[in-house]
């Protein structure tokens, strides 16, 4: 069974990031960069069903300019076995992501399509839904447990009032939530072995997506400093801060 | 903007910006690398360092081992840190592809240990020391040794301690009464006690190999007859299985004011019927070889140093930038809000003191590791002999330094903190007590001052290069606006060090005990002068970086930072060589001539 893994290249989640001056982005200027921890969640889920004999093989897929095959490296350091980069420029949009991954799974054909539930720079949580209504492969989102059966996938989900597990037809689409797993490092040896496993580069073309825009970003700016706490005198004083001050009630 | 381990934007400009590192992958033994794989090492060592050492740090110095006579107890953070550390391939990076490592070059390595050093110096201390032990074995003992050794100091299963100092022998190495009985078919026994042995006993691996000197029986007397002996805790059959114990025995654990979790070790060799041990290399020539690796783990005591010095800058520039205390002199409204207390020049002042120590002590140790990487993988020989001699010079400065300004800069971390520095809520007093150690061990401060002095500059050619290349950053730091003025000041006083060293190498001779009475000192000025230089460097090339566009804020910020801190450097640290060269000058007798009943 053949497993894709989508990994996104984003902001390293340690670093504290700034607006530009002109607001017209976050600055990304010598900002240090990593593979987004949804991801990495994914990859190990399919490093995982290799160790355990499900997946034959599993190939990490990266959008993004040539930067991005610094996190494609780091998922074959993982375990990954090889990579694909779907060159772009500028940041793409999920519905383009998802297009985008659409042709790559029509040229791979995998059986079980794994990305993180989002991405913590965008924070969508669009693509991996946008990837099964565009392939019309069933979809297991805000996975907590991923159990491979036969020619079926059981997903247990991580939901509002507690777990649910779904059963899937595959071929199928995971979206891995933060209790999936807990990735491994990458060894000293597996990131110079990774370096010698295959990458290929696709363009857009490639795969016959036109890349457009449908959004455009009006304005970033930093969110607003807290404010020092204060002590209410009573529950009814709570409610009253809430619905006239907060607005949230 | 909340600092953890170290400064990364610090590193990558260290690595990448004052030392081209992105050269080394022209060398041969580097082509497999890239800077790609460099950070994603460097990525690994910090997520290890985050995740498996910062989380016990203070455990350890709060349930530090225990001995009851039989075995000892460690808390199990340690083992996992270990075995994480192990298991990642830190434990032998540097070697060739077919002896398990990936040919990682040394500046990386040594930045990426950093990382450990920051999170937890106690536990990170038994992977350095089994790393220098390692490299030992590897470089001077037989192939049967290495074969039968190597392989598992390699992987983790055993780890290395050196086994030098004697409860009557700590400075006099030389001194040193272990004696080697030969059995006849090349192996000895050995008799003797040892103390103060880092390492020498605990729960992490399954074996622990000891590098000892003792002096063969009938060895002549002093440095000339002393040997260094491989012998191991378990014995290890050919095939590499272990056996029954070795005579060495664990006497007591000592307690310590910080490195807590490093377990400090009183053995006795030989109680019995002798501990058995190898030669390793050839009889009589053991400081040598000693001396080899000592090099190593000096330059490994600075820079973990440095990595306590950073650790406790960036807790003391967070804890500033959140505590509001105070109001600015010129603010009278006792209703306005405090300020923070980063507000205050009274507190960047402590703050520029800590990054100058900090970040200049990094530079030092990243020079130190990039002539060591020179002096072996230079394609060039005369640049390889060049770094070795270099780095012989500057092995005092780069053990010295760090050790005795972190201190300093530790001190000052607690003084930003106020009382809340004083208490144990906040681990800096716990990063003073592990620092206080670093001026002591590997050599005390007053030998390195010898060894510069009585020894390493006697060699004119050494302190020539290093002229040499100090001329060189003034030279380059004149052409810009932001750096003429630090260059002029360092060009005089670099004249004051050159004054100082060629009237006391003329008179060392006369009367040396006069002569070396102030060594501390001048190891002082040498160290000041050094870090000056290479405060320039940064300077100068921070100058530079304000010259690319487009500049991001954070990299203008960052630039701007790093020429402040080396005004502070050039401007209040340095200055400071004035009066210590004028009583290096006139050999000032005040200390030499106190006498011991006056006291
Ligand atoms: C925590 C810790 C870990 C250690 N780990 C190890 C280890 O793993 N292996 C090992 O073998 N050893 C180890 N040591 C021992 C360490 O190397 C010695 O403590 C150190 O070399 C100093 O020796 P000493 O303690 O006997 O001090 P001494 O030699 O007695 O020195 C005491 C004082 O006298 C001064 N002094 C001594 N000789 C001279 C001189 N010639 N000229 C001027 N001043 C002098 C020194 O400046 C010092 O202030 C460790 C020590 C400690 C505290
Ligand atoms: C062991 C111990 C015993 C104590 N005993 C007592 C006691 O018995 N009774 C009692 O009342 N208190 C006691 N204290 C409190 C002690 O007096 C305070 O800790 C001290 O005054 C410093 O205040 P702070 O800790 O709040 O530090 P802060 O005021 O927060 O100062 C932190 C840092 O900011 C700097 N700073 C603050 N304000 C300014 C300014 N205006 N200009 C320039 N720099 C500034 C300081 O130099 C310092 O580096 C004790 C403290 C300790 C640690």
């Amino acid at each position: 069974m053949k497993v894709l893994v989508a990994v996104k290249r984003v902001v390293d989640y340690n670093v504290k990031v700034r607006a530009k001056a002109d607001g017209s982005d976050v600055d990304l200027n010598n900002v240090k960069m990593a593979i987004n921890p949804f991801c990495e969640i994914a990859v190990e889920e399919a490093v995982r069903l290799k160790e355990a004999g499900v997946a034959t093989e599993v190939v990490a897929v990266s959008i993004g300019d040539k930067s991005c095959q610094e996190q494609i490296r780091t998922a074959l350091a993982l375990g990954a076995d090889r990579g694909i980069q779907v060159e772009t420029e500028g940041s793409v949009e999920p519905l383009v992501v998802a297009k985008l991954l659409k042709g790559v799974v029509e040229k791979e054909q995998p059986q079980l399509v794994i990305l993180g539930k989002q991405s913590i720079d965008g924070d969508n949580n669009q693509t991996g839904q946008m990837l099964g209504a565009l392939t019309g492969m069933a979809q297991g989102t805000f996975a907590s447990e991923v159990a491979v059966d036969g020619d079926k996938v059981n997903v247990t989900r991580e939901i509002d009032g507690g777990l649910q597990t779904v059963g899937l037809n595959l071929p199928a689409i995971v979206t891995t939530d933060l209790r999936l797993n807990e990735p491994r490092y990458a060894s000293l040896p597996n990131i110079m072995k990774a370096k010698k496993k295959p990458l290929d580069v696709f363009t857009p073309a490639d795969l016959g997506v036109e890349v457009t825009s449908h959004l455009t970003t009006l304005k970033v700016e930093p969110p607003a400093e807290r404010q020092a706490g204060i002590k209410v005198e009573s529950v009814a004083d709570l409610v009253d801060k809430l619905k006239n001050e907060a607005k949230v009630i | 903007m909340t600092r953890r381990l170290l400064n990364e934007r610090d590193i990558r400009f260290l690595l990448y910006e004052l030392f081209d590192t992105e050269s080394l992958l022209q060398r041969e033994r580097y082509r497999d690398h890239s800077t790609e794989t460099f950070q994603q090492i460097l990525n690994t060592a910090q997520s290890l360092a985050e995740e498996y050492f910062e989380n016990h740090n203070v455990k350890g110095d709060q349930e530090q081992p225990t001995f009851d006579g039989e075995s000892i107890t460690m808390i199990p953070e340690t083992k996992r840190a270990w075995d994480a550390f192990a298991e990642a391939g830190f434990l032998c990076a540097q070697y060739n592809y077919d002896e398990g490592g990936i040919q990682l070059p040394e500046i990386v390595l040594r930045t990426a240990i950093s990382y450990f050093c920051a999170a937890n110096i106690a536990t990170t201390g038994y992977t350095l020391l089994s790393i220098a032990a390692a490299n030992l074995i590897r470089e001077f003992a037989s192939d049967p040794l290495k074969d039968r050794f190597l392989p598992p100091l390699c992987e983790g299963r055993f780890s290395g301690a050196m086994a030098m100092t004697e409860p009557n022998q700590g400075s006099a190495l030389a001194d040193i009464t272990t004696t080697a009985f030969p059995t006849g078919d090349g192996m000895f026994r050995l008799v003797g006690n040892k103390i103060f042995i880092s390492g020498g006993e605990h729960t992490l691996t399954e074996n622990i190999v000891y590098l000892t000197l003792a002096r063969i029986k009938g060895a002549p007397a002093g440095a000339k007859g002393i040997s260094l002996f491989l012998c191991s805790k378990y014995h290890v059959e050919d095939d590499g299985s272990l056996a029954q114990r070795n005579d060495i025995k664990l006497s007591g654990l000592i307690h310590k004011m910080g490195y807590r979790n490093t377990t400090s070790t009183a053995l006795a060799f030989g109680e019995e019927e002798g501990a058995v041990g190898y030669l390793i290399g050839e009889a009589n020539q053991g400081l040598k070889y000693m001396f080899h690796m000592m090099n190593e783990v000096r330059i490994a005591v600075g820079a973990g140093a440095v990595a306590l010095a950073y650790q406790g800058w960036n807790m003391s520039l967070n804890y500033a930038r959140e505590r509001p205390q105070g109001r600015l002199p010129s603010n009278k409204d006792p209703s306005s809000e405090q300020v923070m207390i980063v507000e205050h020049a009274d507190v960047r002042r402590m703050l520029l003191a800590q990054k100058s120590i900090a970040e200049g002590g990094m530079a030092l140790c990243m020079l130190a590791s990039t002539l060591f990487e020179d002096s072996k993988t230079a394609s060039e020989s005369g640049q390889r002999e060049e770094a070795q001699l270099l780095l012989d010079l500057l092995t005092p400065v780069v053990k010295s330094w760090p050790s005795r300004y972190g201190v300093a800069s530790n001190d000052l971390a607690i003084q930003v903190l106020g009382g809340a520095g004083y208490t144990s809520e906040y681990p800096l007093e716990q990063y003073y007590r592990d620092q206080r150690l670093n001026p002591i061990h590997e050599g005390v401060e007053a030998i390195h001052a010898l060894d510069l002095l009585g020894r390493k500059m006697r060699n004119g050619t050494a302190f020539r290069i290093l002229l040499d290349r100090i001329t060189a950053t003034i030279r380059r730091s004149r052409e810009l606006e932001e750096t003429v003025g630090l260059s002029a000041q360092l060009e005089r006083h670099v004249e004051l060090l050159k004054t100082i060293s060629d009237s006391l190498l003329a008179k060392l001779d006369r009367d040396i005990d006069l002569g070396l009475a102030n060594a501390s000192l001048y190891l002082d000025v040498f160290g000041r002068t050094v870090v000056a230089w290479l405060w320039l460097e940064q300077a100068t090339t921070a100058a530079l970086g304000l010259q690319r566009t487009p500049l991001g804020e954070a990299d203008h910020s960052f630039y701007r930072g790093k020429i402040q801190a080396a005004h502070y450097y050039l401007y209040w640290e340095l200055p400071q060589i004035e009066w210590q060269s004028g009583l290096l000058r006139e050999l000032n007798p005040i200390c030499f001539d106190m006498r011991n009943e006056w006291f």
